[in-house]
């Protein structure tokens, strides 16, 4: 087992590297609790930039500390699938949240100033009738 | 263990297409498998298969980061509200104690591997005691939150909300309780692991020949940290 | 490891060790405690038997309760609504959690897949057994909820039906949820196993196809699954505790309840399907006496299709209140899984043309399985047509079309594959005609059930109602005759089977003359499956005179 190339380091030298790793995450940590007291102009920036921070932290725990930077390449792509897969379900759960208002009544345009004419009078209930049927 | 075993234990012949000999562990070794060519095969396996239970674990995490993500879509000014209720010294207290215990882990895991199994077992207990530290500190937050009725679902009863009678509020308590509630229960499972680990590592079961019980725990540990740096900001910064 | 072997006795090319996997140890205990994968995959296989034995009660039962609009039998009403819920649901829970997304990674590839890789046992035999246990545990728990009053929800659970229905609902989903954890491990193991066991000079090319499709399952039990067990555990939560996440009438979002749901059981119709297809890229080959064509593309194709199922679960919501947008995407998306299914079937009809095709049991059911995989995957496209859908959703034309794929794909394809590793599990031959006349059979009462399906559904007959109108009467009695058929089908190949184990033949160790490693072992084999480690000399279906089955 002592042939992988990460047990060949100096311990000593790896200890000293597990250590500034620590002062990073900590540093990061400091960080992200101060960021939160910023207003960065709206509530989804505030919540990007935690995220983003919180993703850089979990990825040097990642490297360093789950030693992913010097093992086989296949747990790495094990452990970059497993957030992939979670990445494609939030995505698309957002997708379907984010525009299920798209069709709500309120969004449709009514028909403007030709409304009189019968051309756009008989466009208009069907359009409202889209819109009920959205809403079942 | 089973029918198999009794004869079955020594296997002269080469099975791994990656794997070198390295010297040692060609089935003398009796922690060694007998459908395993090496002990270096073998310790790659395990640790194959330990990666792929740390991704189910984030896939179900996962689910209910999902399901928080679309909640506050849906209720984002109770949110807002409802975590101010939460404190930020301990959360952040928390946090600072599962990084460093995150760091005693990779240390247990470095002087295993070393040989310096002295060193093996303190670092152990040390994550032993970090962990326990942040079940403390978690055990001091709930409580704070039964006292307030800041409770999931039918059993939310705090007072003074600004939007009386939302559900928005117990939603948020729901995951906060469920996501933080499962999270604990990892950390009370990997105290177990660990101070198993420390007894057998004190026995001089592991070596650098064999270390691959710590690692793997090691890993579990590092996931369950990893979670808790998502946790952290979304309950207890973003607001 | 040594044998004494006796020169002769058996009708194979070289002499049968005595001892086998079967009879190396002997008692019930030594079976219950065991990890060899072989004993895992045949107690798998008599329990997942067991579960569609179950399963296929409650399908005729169903069948016989549609009989007629007033669902009589001998002039007395015989069954209410409630019951005909529970029917269905039982039907549905059964032989999706319990038979089928276990059938053939737990109890063929269980057996034959180390073997195929030269392998000894699967990477953690242990876990392996505790898979089964689980396995066991969530029969318990599942069958325990059937006693305690039944389920009426269907196997999908919907919200918020399934929040606020009595019923043992709790029990049938804690049930579910442990099964999901057996999955897992079995996928896990797997994977493992395919890294790190293959034999010398195997590269991931040089794996049989079966592997490859095994493989692209395990991925998807692994990716998937925890987001079943997640949800079921919030359903859970949701029914004791009314949390408000899928019930709207507390705040929840009942939609998000079937994000959630089909994020894993899309991917699981995956994993029941690609075994299916699996099993028959071996046989193909095998059976026609010639190399794979196209090897690589259907290599890639299990797991491209994999991957794709991850990204078309929305289909299942089109008229469920997801959004437009959201609708058109999947749409767009779904469209993409008839590519890799394509290329699986043109490449497995390309190894027929001009292939040397004897018509042995396996045989038959892989032309069985393309004909009706044909169907069931081109009416798939149906759904994925937004417009077509609406019409169509809810109706017997997706009954019809999942039972095609479930059963005329991943069921005939798990019997097909069944009979042609028969001879290596268990060292017996059954009767070939009775095997094919089975097969037959079954092919004939498929069609008649679930064909007449398709024009009750594209008439407008909604699924899972109780009560129909007069004039779906003789479709539905039709497809009721069928049911009797298919299951005498079913029941004339389990009666074969069994009946060779008493009276069949000793099986050679190669019976077809098939190249894969598992054919090197003897029939069955020895505990270790190999007298000697196996080496790589040839690519999988290297039929070309020279070679050959052994070394």
């Amino acid at each position: 087992m002592s042939t992988h190339s990460e047990h060949t380091h100096d311990p000593r030298k790896e200890a000293r590297a597990h250590v500034i790793t620590l002062v990073t995450l900590l540093i990061l940590t400091i960080i992200t609790v101060g960021a939160s007291y910023i207003q960065f102009g709206s509530p989804a920036a505030n919540v990007v930039i935690a995220l983003t921070i919180a993703t850089f932290k979990a990825t040097i725990v990642g490297l360093f500390f789950m030693h992913l930077l010097h093992d086989k390449a296949v747990n790495a792509i094990i452990a970059v699938a497993g957030y992939l897969f979670l990445g494609i379900f939030l995505l698309f759960c957002f997708i379907d949240i984010g525009s299920r208002g798209n069709l709500q009544p309120t969004n449709l345009h009514p028909p403007t100033a030709v409304a009189a004419s019968g051309e756009a009078g008989a466009a208009a209930p069907a359009g409202e009738k889209a819109a009920e049927g959205k809403k079942e | 263990m089973s029918t198999t075993t009794a004869d079955l234990h020594h296997d002269p012949h080469g099975q791994d297409p990656h794997g070198h000999g390295n010297g040692h562990g060609h089935g003398h070794d009796p922690r060694h498998q007998h459908h395993f060519a090496t002990m270096e095969q073998q310790f790659d396996t395990s640790k194959i298969g330990m990666w792929l239970f740390l991704a189910t674990e984030v896939l179900t995490f996962g689910g209910l980061f999902a399901g928080f993500g679309l909640m506050q879509n849906k209720y984002p000014r109770e949110f807002v509200e409802a975590h101010l209720q939460l404190q930020r010294l301990p959360g952040a207290a928390n946090t600072v104690v599962l990084l460093i215990s995150s760091f005693t882990m990779v240390m247990a895991v470095l002087s295993a591997r070393t040989n310096q199994i002295a060193k093996t077992v303190r670092y152990l207990w040390l994550t032993v005691g970090c962990a326990g530290i942040f079940m403390c500190i978690k055990a001091y937050e709930y409580h704070h939150k039964f006292e307030e009725g800041l409770l999931p679902g039918m059993f939310y009863h705090h007072e003074g909300d600004l939007i009386a009678g939302s559900h928005g509020y117990s939603a948020f308590f729901s995951f906060y309780f469920m996501m933080t509630g499962l999270h604990g229960l990892h950390v009370l499972i990997g105290m177990g692991m660990l101070s198993w680990l420390a007894i057998r590592a004190k026995r001089g079961e592991f070596s650098d020949k064999y270390y691959t019980p710590v690692d793997l725990v090691g890993l579990f540990w590092h996931l369950v940290d990893m979670i808790w740096i998502y946790l952290f900001p979304l309950y207890y910064l973003i607001s | 490891m040594e044998h004494t072997l006796t020169a002769g006795s058996v009708t194979g090319d070289r002499p049968r060790p005595e001892k086998n996997y079967l009879n190396q140890t002997t008692g019930i205990w030594s079976w219950m405690t065991t990890v060899d994968h072989k004993r895992i995959g045949i107690m798998y296989l008599v329990a997942i038997s067991a579960a569609f034995l179950i399963g296929g009660v409650f399908a005729l039962l169903v069948r016989l309760a549609l009989l007629n609009p007033q669902h009589t039998l001998f002039g007395k009403e015989w069954v209410t609504a409630e019951a005909y819920n529970r029917f269905f649901t039982l039907h549905g829970v059964v032989m999706v959690f319990l038979f089928i997304i276990p059938s053939v990674p737990a109890s063929l590839a269980n057996f034959v897949l180390p073997m195929m890789l030269g392998a000894k046992d699967v990477a953690f035999p242990r876990i392996n057994l505790m898979s089964f246990y689980l396995w066991c545990a969530g029969a318990v728990l599942g069958i325990t909820s059937m006693v305690l009053g039944a389920v009426d929800t269907g196997w999908t659970f919907y919200t918020p039906y399934s929040t606020t229905t009595d019923g043992t609902v709790s029990l049938m989903t804690m049930a579910a949820f442990v099964l999901g954890f057996s999955s897992i491990f079995t996928g896990l193991n797997f994977i493992a196993t395919v890294h790190k066991l293959r034999a010398p000079g195997m590269g991931f090319f040089d794996m049989p196809l079966f592997v490859w499709g095994i493989y692209a399952t395990a991925l998807i039990q692994i990716l998937a699954t925890p987001v079943l067990a997640i949800t079921l555990v919030l359903l859970m939560i949701e029914r004791a505790f009314q949390i408000g996440i899928f019930d709207s009438r507390i705040g929840g979002d009942p939609v998000l309840f079937q994000h959630f749901f089909w994020f894993y059981s899309h991917p699981a119709v995956y994993i029941m399907i690609l075994p299916g297809m699996a099993i028959i890229s071996e046989l193909v080959p095998t059976f026609c006496r010639k190399t794979m064509f196209g090897y690589r593309a259907i290599a890639y194709s299990s797991v491209s299709l994999a991957l794709v199922s991850f990204i078309v679960w929305g289909h299942h919501m089109f008229v469920a209140g997801e959004s437009d947008l959201a609708n058109v995407i999947f749409s767009a998306l779904t469209f993409l899984v008839a590519i890799p299914s394509g290329v699986k079937m043109f490449n497995w009809l390309s190894t027929m043309y001009k292939g040397n095709i004897s018509f042995e049991t396996p045989m038959c059911y892989v032309l069985s399985f393309l004909f009706l995989f044909a169907i069931g995957g081109l009416t798939g496209l149906f759904f994925s047509t937004l417009a077509v859908d609406i019409h169509l959703t809810d109706t017997y034309f997706v009954v019809a079309h999942f039972h095609y794929v479930m059963m005329g794909g991943t069921v005939i394809a798990f019997l097909g594959g069944l009979h042609y590793w028969w001879p290596k599990m268990t060292g017996k031959m059954y009767k070939e005609i009775w095997g094919q006349v089975g097969c037959l059979l079954v092919f004939i009462g498929f069609n008649m059930t679930f064909g007449s399906q398709f024009i009750m559904g594209g008439q407008g007959m909604p699924r899972r109602y109780f009560n129909y109108l007069d004039q779906f009467q003789p479709i539905h009695a039709f497809s009721t005759y069928g049911s009797w058929v298919l299951g005498s089908g079913l029941f004339l190949t389990a009666i074969n089977l069994l009946a060779s184990l008493k009276m069949g033949e000793p099986a050679p160790d190669n019976p077809w003359g098939a190249t894969t490693m598992e054919w090197q072992s003897s029939s069955p084999p020895i505990t270790h499956n190999f007298e000697e480690q196996p080496v790589l000399e040839h690519e999988p279906y290297d039929y070309r005179p020279r070679t050959v089955t052994h070394v």
